[in-house]
């Protein structure tokens, strides 16, 4: 075989002003590319571009707003799907687990909206919501660790029978027929200060310091670590996997739950099979981006609402398609998840290994 | 009950294309969530290219081009796809699961965006991809069932069995299988992991790309109406359904089409009905994953190191 004339190294964790740097320069990068992407297809001057982009995220109070509130959907989401991640469940199913919640609250919303007192009715869109989804999370993690069964796959598929489940219920409960729900705010989260968006953000604010707290300072999330790490190790040390694996996917569940709540109940009054919108995906991004730190997750779905804000600003701006948002993400994506190997690992040529050798 | 049939088995090919690209890529250990994405990817750069000859050709179109070209950028669409995915996975390490995903936003996002530029109307370009045997009409329904389909769906079917032949009985496939199963023993046997990862999931994309060239050109007859991402989920779906066998995906494929078309055939089933139908493929596919998972017969799993990356360095 060929010998190789460099080799790879782990680093040792970099200076926090280090992993800040080789981020901040892979973003640049991959808004220069957008840039000469979008200028292929479109001819247009990229600042303006992204002047437009701006714009799109930050150009009126309304928008500030709705982009605060998207942002908290996302962390919350990416806040719900964390605990599992952390402990290397594959939970892609996110999606269907908030779907299922929101389907839960718009049936409370419906059929209970009438007969019970304003606060009772909270309360049981609350727990509604909360055992839907914990229910959708706990079946793959039952099959997982009773018998390994993929969970990756496992929960994928789970996100369609949800949006089956969804799409059944809108033409089967909606009396004329069109398939689509009437929004129902009569039934929905109270409103305070006048601002409709504002207890959500307030609500996600709370879980991501009660979620960065479990992760970090409690029993629970020091098992979940260990599990994570190493399946072996965690047995050894007398932890009953299975029991970490089940309670952590009750815990994931209940936080997409909070989600589909806030989403429904707080947001959109109604549902329809992309009321989701693919964060149940996003959100692994959001997560995985911010190594699952919930804190430095306010930061990475801030970036990613801004770049699908500001691109589908550009779209209305420059009459181009919506998806060009998409590919913007895409490619941003794409940069981002490249430059962690050059947080983790160091090229070092074969001239220098004798001397690289002893650290 | 025939016209049933016949749509399940065009609408079964894109499924299979797609599994048995996902199916080399998975043997590899390379878990690719990017499928519904390279499809799409797939899809527009072969429309893409039937637009372009066609309107070069004018009217003297050959037909061989006409499909020998869409088929040749979808490959190379689809490989670079490919390409992308297991440079940022192999070269660069990154987690399988995160960019196939970004993968899947991007693809999706550039053919939404194909069709919204170029009007979405490829029913010309179509017509040469449904061209059916010539002996078809003679054969009654016998010819209607099995000769009347265009070339991508015999192009499936031999593809799949290359690939189960190859993945068995060759020692290619055999380093491929070692590499999916355990990726340091396979280095250690002299195997280059990287090189093995890179082609699988090059080949694997460029063949499902031509999974959302037939659902496009054959199944819809070119009108591109919705995103084709959902195939894609369902062609991942199948290869668990299947076992991660493409031999057994040819059947597999054509029951998935019939149970993803059933609702539309099925006289006496209420609107809201027909909703619960479509859920059938994904809850069969549920029901295989777990039945294989407690049966634990070895020859029925995932290849062992399914979604793990492979670095000499940290052995």
């Amino acid at each position: 075989m060929k010998k190789a004339n460099f080799h790879i190294v782990k680093r040792e964790p970099m200076a926090w002003y280090y992993n800040l740097l080789v981020r901040v320069i892979s973003i640049i990068a991959s808004l220069v590319v957008c840039a000469v992407v979008i200028m292929l297809l479109t001819k247009k001057n990229p600042i303006e571009i992204y002047a437009s982009m701006f714009k799109g995220a930050f150009g009126t109070n309304l928008r500030i707003w709705n982009f605060l509130q998207n942002t908290a959907i996302l962390l919350c989401v990416a806040l719900a799907i964390t605990p599992a991640f952390k402990m290397k469940f594959w939970n892609i199913g996110a999606e269907g687990q908030v779907l299922i919640g929101g389907l839960a609250t718009v049936c409370v919303m419906m059929f209970l909206g009438d007969s019970l007192p304003y606060p009772v009715l909270i309360l049981v869109m609350i727990a509604a919501s909360v055992a839907a989804s914990i229910i959708w999370a706990v079946i793959p993690a039952f099959f997982k660790a009773m018998w390994n069964t993929n969970e990756t796959l496992f929960t994928l598929m789970m996100n369609y029978v949800a949006m089956q489940l969804v799409a059944f219920f809108l033409k089967y409960f909606v009396k004329s027929g069109s398939g689509t729900l009437a929004p129902m705010p009569d039934f929905g989260l109270p409103v305070i200060f006048n601002q409709p968006y504002l207890l959500n953000i307030i609500i996600v604010a709370v879980l991501t310091a009660v979620v960065y707290i479990y992760l970090k300072k409690t029993k629970h999330g020091y098992e979940i670590s260990v599990v994570g790490e190493s399946e072996n190790t965690a047995k050894y040390i007398g932890i009953n996997v299975r029991k970490v694996i089940i309670r952590t996917l009750v815990v994931s569940g209940a936080l997409c739950g909070i989600a589909g709540l806030l989403l429904v109940g707080g947001t959109n009054h109604t549902i329809n099979t992309s009321t989701v919108g693919g964060r149940g995906f996003t959100a692994i991004m959001v997560s995985w981006l911010a190594k699952f730190n919930p804190v430095i997750m306010i930061f990475t779905s801030a970036l990613i609402v801004f770049f699908e804000k500001g691109a589908g600003q550009v779209s209305t701006d420059f009459r181009l398609p919506d998806a060009i948002s998409d590919i913007v993400t895409g490619i941003i994506l794409f940069f981002i998840i490249g430059c962690e190997f050059f947080l983790q690992y160091k090229i070092l040529i074969s001239r220098n290994r004798k001397e690289n050798d002893g650290c | 009950m025939l016209t049933f049939l016949i749509s399940a088995i065009r609408l079964g090919m894109a499924f299979l294309f797609g599994s048995t690209g996902e199916t080399i890529t998975e043997k590899s250990g390379h878990l690719n969530l990017g499928i519904p994405g390279v499809m799409c990817v797939g899809a527009s750069c072969g429309c893409f290219m039937e637009y372009i000859y066609l309107s070069h050709a004018k009217t003297n179109a050959n037909a061989f081009l006409a499909i020998l070209l869409p088929v040749l950028a979808t490959l190379l669409g689809g490989a670079l796809m490919g390409l992308i995915f297991s440079f940022l996975t192999v070269t660069l390490r990154a987690n399988q699961n995160v960019t196939g995903l970004a993968l899947t936003t991007f693809g999706v996002g550039l053919s939404d965006y194909m069709i919204a530029e170029t009007g979405a109307i490829y029913s010309k370009g179509s017509r040469y991809f449904t061209l059916s045997l010539p002996f078809a009409d003679n054969l009654g329904w016998f010819g209607k069932l099995f000769f009347s389909h265009g070339i991508l769906i015999y192009l499936a079917i031999v593809i799949a069995l290359v690939t189960s032949y190859v993945l068995s009985k060759t020692r290619v496939g055999l380093n491929l299988r070692a590499v999916g199963e355990n990726p340091a023993t396979a280095d250690a046997a002299g195997i280059n992991v990287s090189r093995y990862r890179y082609a699988s999931t090059c080949i694997g994309c460029a063949i499902a790309g031509l999974g959302g060239l037939s659902f496009v050109m054959d199944y819809l007859n070119g009108n591109w109406e919705y995103c084709i991402d959902a195939i894609g989920w369902l062609a991942i779906a199948l290869v668990i359904f299947t076992v991660w066998k493409p031999n057994v995906a040819i059947f597999g494929s054509i029951v998935f089409g019939a149970l993803y078309i059933a609702s539309s055939y099925i006289t006496g089933v209420s609107f809201a009905g027909k909703e619960i139908f479509k859920m059938l493929p994904y809850v069969v596919t549920i029901v295989v994953l777990i039945f294989t998972s407690i049966r634990n017969k070895k020859e029925n799993q995932p290849p062992q190191s399914l979604g793990l990356a492979y670095f000499r360095e940290e052995r």
